[in-house]
């Protein structure tokens, strides 16, 4: 009896402080990745709408931010509504995002200089409420600026997306308020039967996440309808993978 | 060429084969006038009037030292307007009726006739460039007058008697003796709000409230003359005389009263108060007809959201050119295959099933940065390249994809060709890299590698 009573308080509790986070309402929508792997994992079951999210390329694409960026846009591929893009560097190219599922008529370009325009651009995208997601490519992120987007987020429930990009390791560190922080890192492809290149794959991690526990996934880039796939293969049959100077590519001469 | 007003249709068929007849269209013609007037107006003198059918009339006292002297006026106006290709005969003189009389009669495209001197150039033209009925044209004629001169030396009494005074009238406009004025074309007013404080005031809240009062009355005009403006100055001018502005600019034409406040107010702290501000003005520089659009049906398909609001505030924060959409074009060069319009601009790019043929990276960089590499040639994959001081070992290659120069554009590209391929690193990295030129031939590019983009 008094456990039933103690069971319920606790129950109490917790949806209490659910609701003061503003995680688990029975509100809160979700945008399923469509893989059960990683949607089993996230509260709620896929990605909350309505709140920040932030991906960075890890190692080499720290810098260059290709994979992550390629994620974000699957992820904004699978959004309804038109996508604010709002970047620093003219270096996206717009090809590349169609074949990650992102149409042309659906995205934005906002070209800020300064990470003090494009923080003000992401909240001012995120307020509006009629976009799908907004993408913001920043240098830093800190607690006070994350958690003033999260806010603007929650307030209209927009999926907003921060592309970490080219700032120091050690910043990239620091804490903030975003509901999940994925560090994409490239792994190599599967070996084909002939030569070429195969599907990209990526190590996700998820090394934050707000009511879950962080973790790691393998999975096959996003497709041209921006949805990721479950590896095929075991690790170790891909690490194991010789360079094509021994065979693959045949000498013609 | 033997044509004149009045010459039958058969007639002037019959002298010039192959000759081109268009309808007239007086109302046309009447409106092109006018906006040619208004655009004078704007440029040359303020007081401007057409001069149907076929003439403009512009008064230049005073405006002349403007544009350089009078010589260098008239040769910059009729070389504009040369430009824009209209042909036009240029008289300046002291009276309208003068210049009308040169302008149209007289032997050179461009007259200037000095002050006291209008006698000895209008003497000889005909009479009928006095600007008289034709009827009277015709009887001045058959009683011998041909010319301006003898006719303003004939006793004025008998003529009067004859003709009624209009003969004398048109004679003492022409020798400037009597005045006449003109009726200038009037700019259409813009639509603006003044307030004016009795204290000056100069706290942000304040301004801001101000702004609110302003943009209502604005609004209110602008739903009177069921336009919405594109663009808007806020001037607000301070007690030192100093005045500041803030422009800001709509994509489509707005009277919504809570948005253009917004906008204003975003800017307030580009304004320095000083020792306060006394008068602000707020104008509606541009404005344009609201077209309401039909929406297709919610039944049928999702209704895209208007974002003209959210484009109007960060592109006022930005600068208009900060924000674009992407769309398509067909063309194998990756440097040119999109391009930027604006974010509301209707274009859409085109279905082409070849944008989806290729893999594209998702970053490409604004130049190809050089690489070093090894290769086997012709058309082999590098076994490794050093780009930015990295070396990459390629585990996988995909190609080559040959994008050939575009002929048409200039003579080097005739022959140009790249051949792209995608490689993948041994850490899975993958990267665009080209190689300029085939592998075979030297006239096709200097065969050094590139790094041109990166795959996700």
């Amino acid at each position: 009896m008094t456990q039933t009573r103690s069971r319920d308080a606790i129950n109490a509790l917790r949806a209490q402080i659910a609701r003061i986070e503003g995680v688990a309402g029975p509100s809160r929508a979700v945008l399923p990745f469509g893989m059960d792997e990683i949607d089993a994992h996230l509260p709620g079951g896929g990605l909350a709408l309505g709140a920040l999210h932030e991906v960075a390329g890890s190692g080499f694409d720290a810098v260059h931010g290709a994979a992550c960026t390629r994620f974000a846009a699957g992820i904004a591929a699978r959004t309804k509504g038109s996508v604010l893009w709002i970047l620093k560097d003219r270096d996206l190219y717009a090809p590349g995002l169609r074949q990650s599922g992102l149409a042309d008529r659906r995205v934005v370009y906002v070209a800020a200089h300064t990470e003090r325009d494009i923080l003000a651009c992401f909240e001012e995208g995120l307020r509006h409420g009629a976009l799908g997601a907004v993408i913001a490519e920043t240098e830093r992120l800190p607690m006070t600026a994350s958690r003033r987007l999260h806010l603007a987020a929650e307030a209209t429930g927009s999926l907003a997306i921060a592309v970490r990009r080219g700032g120091r390791a050690a910043e990239f560190g620091q804490p903030n308020a975003c509901v999940t922080r994925w560090r994409i890192a490239s792994l190599p492809s599967v070996a084909l039967p002939v030569p070429g290149v195969g599907r990209a794959r990526w190590h996700l991690e998820l090394l934050r996440c707000r009511g879950g526990m962080p973790a790691d996934f393998y999975v096959e880039a996003c497709d041209d309808r921006g949805r990721l796939a479950p590896c095929r293969l075991a690790l170790p049959a891909v690490l194991g993978d010789r360079p094509v100077a021994s065979g693959g590519w045949r000498a013609r001469a | 060429m033997g044509l004149e007003p009045g010459t039958p249709v058969a007639k002037a068929r019959a002298l010039h084969a192959g000759l081109m007849i268009l309808d007239a269209a007086p109302e046309a013609d009447r409106a092109g006038l006018d906006k040619l007037a208004r655009w004078l107006q704007a440029r040359v003198a303020p007081m401007v009037a057409p001069d149907p059918p076929d003439g403009i009339v512009l008064d230049t006292t005073g405006a002349d030292h403007l544009h350089g002297g009078e010589t260098a006026m008239l040769e910059t106006l009729a070389q504009r307007l040369t430009n824009a290709g209209l042909t036009l005969r240029v008289a300046l003189a002291p009276s309208l009726g003068a210049a009308h009389a040169l302008a149209r009669y007289g032997h050179a495209r461009r007259i200037i006739v000095p002050p006291h001197e209008t006698a000895a150039h209008v003497a000889d033209l005909p009479v009928a460039a006095l600007r008289l009925a034709s009827g009277t044209v015709q009887s001045l004629r058959m009683l011998g007058f041909d010319r301006i001169g003898p006719l303003a030396a004939t006793p004025r009494a008998p003529l009067t008697l004859r003709f009624g005074p209009d003969v004398a009238r048109r004679l003492d406009q022409l020798y400037g003796r009597i005045e006449e004025p003109i009726i200038p074309v009037r700019p259409p007013e813009p639509i603006a709000a003044i307030l004016t404080f009795a204290e000056p005031i100069g706290s942000a809240e304040t301004i801001a409230r101000q702004i609110a009062i302003l943009v209502a009355r604005v609004c209110d005009s602008l739903d009177r003359a069921a336009v919405g403006a594109r663009d808007l100055d806020l001037i607000a001018h301070r007690v030192d005389r100093h005045a500041q502005t803030i422009a800001v600019a709509t994509a489509r034409p707005s009277r919504d009263r809570v948005r253009l406040t917004r906008l204003l107010c975003d800017r307030i702290e580009t304004i320095e108060p000083g020792f306060g501000i006394e008068r602000m003005v707020l104008t509606a520089i541009r404005v344009e007809p609201i077209d309401p659009r039909q929406r297709v049906s919610s039944l049928i398909e999702d209704e895209t959201p208007d974002l003209s609001g959210l484009i109007d505030v960060l592109s006022n924060r930005l600068g208009a050119r900060a924000l674009h959409r992407v769309a398509a074009i067909e063309s194998d060069i990756p440097e040119r295959a999109t391009r930027q319009v604006a974010p509301l601009a209707s274009e859409e790019s085109p279905d082409l099933p070849a944008l989806q043929a290729w893999p594209r990276p998702i970053r490409l960089l604004p130049r190809p940065e050089a690489i070093r590499a090894m290769a086997a040639l012709p058309d082999h994959p590098p076994l490794f390249f050093i780009w930015r001081g990295m070396r990459h070992h390629v585990a996988r290659a995909d190609g080559p994809e040959r994008v050939f120069g575009e002929w048409w554009r200039d003579a080097d590209e005739q022959t140009a060709a790249r051949d792209y391929f995608r490689v993948e690193d041994t850490s899975g990295a993958r990267f665009w890299v080209f190689r300029e030129g085939d592998g075979e031939h030297p006239e096709t590019g200097g065969q050094g590698w590139f790094l041109h983009g990166l795959f996700g």
